[in-house]
C-alpha cells in the first residue's frame, strides 16, 4: 500500500515572498504528525497549500495523496477525496446557515463518490450526534457560518464539520490558538474520537500544550520553510523546555 | 422653446388613440391626456444631460417606433400559472399586452370594502374617486415618461380599500406580454387608494411569455391615508429584450405606513422610480429592493423619500447583483423639509459585482433642511469574498455552488424583509437559480 501523503521538496510562495523552501514529509495511515515551529516558519503555509488555497503558489516539488497528484486537484476535489483543513481563522459567511453550509458540503462529497444526496431530516440526525462530540447546541446550526461565534465556538465548529465530513487526512492549523484549557480539551477529545486506522492527522501548532491531549507519533520542527528536526513525541517536550532558538540557523 | 426630437410614431399613435379610446372616458380624463401629450412634446425624451438620467441613456427606446400593443387572446390560463401566487384565493387582476383580461383574472377572497377593477370599468363606475386622485399623486410636469403614460392612460388596475378594512390576502396585478408584442408599447396606469386605517398588500408583476422587444411604460399612484398601511411589491421580470420604465409614487397621510419592495431581473433596459412623500406627521416608509442582472442588461433605480412633516421615519435597503457586462444605477434621494424635525432616516445601497466587466453607479443623496434629525446613508460595492469561496471549497463545495451560495447570501437579508411568504420564496428560488452558470 502506498503512503497516504508524500510531500517532496515542496517550495511555495505568497506574492514575491518564498515561504516554503523544500519540505519533504511522509504520512501514513493511522499516524498523527505534529508540525511545530516559531512564527513565520511556514507551518500555516504548509497547511494552506495542502488544502489548495489559491493565494499560495507552489513553485517546486510535489505532493502525492493516495497515489494522486494533489497539486493538480482543485480545493473541492481535495475535500471530496478526504482532505480536511481546520482553519486557524475560520471564515465568517453571513447569510448562509451552518446547517445549509454543512449539508451542501456533505452532499457534494457524497455526489463525488457516486452516492445519493441525503435529505435534510436524515442529515440533521447525523449532525446532532456530532454536536455532542464538541459540546455544541443545535441552535448553532441555524446561525450563519461562524458569524458572531466566539473564538472557542469557531474552533469547535471546525471540529464539528470535520466530524460530519469524516476526512481521511485532517490538517489542524493552530486549532489550539486562542483556546482556554477547557475548550482545548473538548477540541482534542473530538479529534481523538475521530481517529481511524485508515485516517491520518497533521497537527500544526506553536505550543506543545495541545500535544498533551492529541498525542503525536512524529514531531517535525519547521524553521525558515524547511524541516530542521524530526523526532517522536518527546521532541515536543524538549521544545517546550528549550524553545526553538537552539534549532534555528544562526543569523547571517 | 426649442423643438425636441421624438419619433413620429407617438404622434400618430396618440392621434388614433385619442379618437378611438378617448370617448369612453370622462372629459377631465380626455383633457388630462391631451395636456400630458402636449407636455411630452415639449419635454421630449430625457437625455444623459438631465441630472436624473445621467447614467442611463434611453436612446435604445427613442430610436424605435413603438406602436400601441394590440389586445391578444393567445394567453392560456396554463401559461400564466408559473407567475401566479396563492391557491386561487388571491385576488388576481391580469392584463395581456396592457389590456384587461377578465378570463384570466380571479376575484379571489376579497372582503367587502375592498374593490379591485380594471380602469376601463372604473372610468364608468368610480369617476369621483378617480377624478380626485388620478394624476394628483404624481406629476408629469417634468417627467417625460409619466407624461407619455398619462397621454395614453386607458387600462390598468384600480384598487380601493375602504376605511378600516384589512385585506388579509395580497392582491396581485399581473401584466403579461405575449409573443406578439414585438415593437409594441403599453402604458399601464394603476391607482391604489387605501382609506384611513385600511391595510392591504398589492403585488405588481411584469412578466413575459416570449422574448420580444417591446416597451412597458407604467405608472402607479398610491394614496395611503391617515393610519393606513400599504405594502407594495413590484416584480419586474420582463423579456430580456424589453424596455421597462415604471414609476410608483405614493403620498402618505398622518401615521401611515408605506412598505415598498422593488425586484428587477428582466428587460434589456429598465428604469424604476419609487417615490413617496411623507405628508403627515408620524408616518413611516420602508423602501427595499433587489436587482439582479447579467449579459448586457441595464438596470436603474431611482428612489425619492420626501420628509415633509415631523416625527417620521424612513428605511431603505437596496441590493444589486451584477454579472456579465451589465450596468446598474442606483440613485436614492432623501429630502428633509425644514419642518420635518425628528426625522429618522437610514438608507443603504450595497452592490455585488460578479464579473470584471459589470458596472455600478450609485449615488445616495441626502438633502436636509431641518436641524434636529437623525439620517444616515451609505453605499458599498464589492466582489465575492475570495477567502469565503476558498473556505467553502475546502469543505467539498464546488466552485459553482460556492459562488451561488455566497451570491444568495448577499441577497438573503433584503429578501427576508418581504413579508409575503410566497413571494419571498419565489424570489429566493430565483436568486439561487440565477447564477448557476459560470
Amino acid at each position: 500500500m502506498t503512503n497516504m501523503l508524500e510531500i517532496s521538496n515542496l517550495h511555495a510562495k505568497v506574492g514575491d515572498r518564498e515561504i516554503l523552501r523544500g519540505i519533504s514529509l511522509i504520512v501514513n495511515r493511522g499516524e498523527v504528525h505534529a508540525v511545530m515551529g516559531p512564527n513565520g516558519s511556514g507551518k500555516s503555509t504548509l497547511a494552506q497549500v495542502l488544502a489548495g488555497n489559491p493565494a499560495y503558489e507552489v513553485t517546486a516539488g510535489s505532493i502525492t495523496y493516495d497515489g494522486n497528484d494533489l497539486l493538480e486537484m482543485q480545493p473541492e476535489e481535495r475535500a471530496q477525496a478526504g482532505v480536511f483543513l481546520a482553519f486557524q481563522y475560520p471564515v465568517e459567511i453571513p447569510g448562509v446557515s451552518n446547517a445549509y453550509f454543512l449539508r451542501s458540503a456533505y452532499n457534494e462529497i457524497r455526489r463525488a463518490k457516486g452516492l445519493e444526496e441525503i435529505d435534510p431530516m436524515d442529515f440533521l440526525d447525523i449532525v446532532e450526534k456530532k454536536l455532542e462530540l464538541v459540546d455544541m447546541s443545535a441552535a448553532m446550526l441555524e446561525r450563519s457560518v461562524n458569524m458572531g461565534f466566539s473564538g472557542g465556538e469557531k474552533k469547535r465548529n471546525e471540529i464539528m464539520q470535520m466530524a460530519v465530513l469524516e476526512p481521511k487526512l485532517a490538517v489542524l492549523d493552530e486549532t489550539d490558538s486562542g483556546l482556554d484549557i477547557d475548550a482545548l480539551k473538548i477540541v482534542a477529545a473530538g479529534v481523538n474520537a475521530l481517529k481511524r486506522p485508515d485516517s491520518a492527522t497533521i497537527v500544526v501548532t506553536h505550543y506543545q500544550r495541545l500535544l498533551n491531549y492529541i498525542v503525536p507519533d512524529f514531531v517535525h520542527v519547521l524553521a525558515n520553510g524547511r524541516i530542521v528536526k524530526s523526532g517522536g513525541k518527546e521532541l515536543a517536550l524538549e521544545l517546550e523546555e528549550r524553545g526553538y532558538d537552539w534549532l534555528l540557523e544562526p543569523a547571517a | 422653446m426649442t423643438a425636441v426630437a421624438y419619433p413620429m410614431a407617438y404622434q400618430e399613435e396618440f392621434g388614433a388613440f385619442a379618437k378611438d379610446e378617448g370617448d369612453a372616458s370622462p372629459s377631465w380624463a380626455t383633457d388630462m391626456r391631451r395636456a400630458a401629450f402636449e407636455r411630452f412634446e415639449q419635454l421630449g425624451f430625457p437625455t444623459p444631460r438631465d441630472e436624473d438620467w445621467h447614467f442611463t441613456s434611453v436612446a435604445q427606446i427613442t430610436e424605435q417606433d413603438f406602436r400601441l400593443a394590440q389586445p391578444s387572446s393567445s394567453v392560456s390560463d396554463e401559461r400564466l400559472t408559473p407567475f401566479r401566487f396563492g391557491d386561487g384565493d388571491w385576488c388576481t387582476i391580469v392584463f395581456v399586452n396592457g389590456r384587461f383580461a377578465p378570463d384570466l383574472s380571479r376575484a379571489g377572497a376579497l372582503p367587502s370594502g375592498a374593490r379591485v377593477v380594471d380602469l376601463a370599468t372604473a372610468w364608468r363606475e368610480d369617476g369621483t374617486l378617480l377624478e380626485r386622485h388620478l394624476g394628483r399623486v404624481t406629476s408629469f410636469d417634468s417627467a417625460a415618461f409619466t407624461a407619455l403614460n398619462t397621454a395614453f392612460m386607458y387600462d390598468g388596475a384600480f384598487i380601493h380599500i375602504a376605511k378600516n378594512v384589512n385585506v388579509a390576502l395580497p392582491i396581485h396585478i399581473v401584466y403579461v406580454a405575449d409573443g406578439t408584442t414585438a415593437k409594441s408599447m403599453q402604458h399601464p396606469r394603476n391607482l391604489i387608494v387605501a382609506d384611513a386605517n385600511a391595510k392591504a398588500t398589492v403585488i405588481e408583476s411584469y412578466v413575459s411569455l416570449g422574448s420580444a422587444t417591446y416597451f412597458t411604460n407604467a405608472v402607479t399612484e398610491v394614496v395611503v391615508a391617515d393610519g393606513a398601511t400599504l405594502s407594495h411589491l413590484k416584480l419586474q421580470r420582463e423579456s430580456e429584450r424589453a424596455f421597462h420604465v415604471g414609476t410608483v409614487e405614493a403620498t402618505q397621510g398622518r401615521d401611515s405606513h408605506f412598505v415598498s419592495f422593488s425586484y428587477a431581473e428582466g428587460a434589456a433596459l429598465s428604469r424604476t422610480n419609487i417615490y413617496t412623500t411623507l405628508a403627515g406627521a408620524g408616518c413611516g416608509a420602508t423602501l427595499n429592493g433587489l436587482y439582479m442582472v447579467d449579459g448586457e442588461q441595464h438596470v436603474d433605480h431611482q428612489t425619492q423619500i420626501v420628509h415633509a412633516e415631523p416625527n417620521c421615519f424612513s428605511r431603505e435597503v437596496y441590493k444589486g447583483i451584477l454579472d456579465g457586462a451589465s450596468h446598474g444605477v442606483f440613485n436614492g434621494k432623501v429630502y428633509v423639509h425644514p419642518v420635518a424635525q425628528k426625522t429618522d432616516g437610514k438608507q443603504s445601497n450595497n452592490n455585488l459585482l460578479l464579473s470584471e466587466r459589470a458596472r455600478i453607479d450609485t449615488k445616495p443623496q441626502l438633502e436636509i433642511f431641518a436641524d434636529d434629525v437623525k439620517c444616515t446613508h451609505g453605499a458599498t460595492i464589492g466582489r465575492l469574498d475570495e477567502l469565503a469561496l476558498f473556505y467553502m471549497k475546502s469543505r467539498g463545495i464546488s466552485a459553482e455552488n460556492a459562488r451561488r451560495l455566497l451570491t444568495y447570501a448577499f441577497a438573503a437579508d433584503v429578501l427576508e424583509t418581504i413579508e409575503v411568504t410566497e413571494v419571498r420564496e419565489e424570489l429566493e428560488r430565483a436568486t439561487l437559480a440565477r447564477f448557476t452558470e459560470e
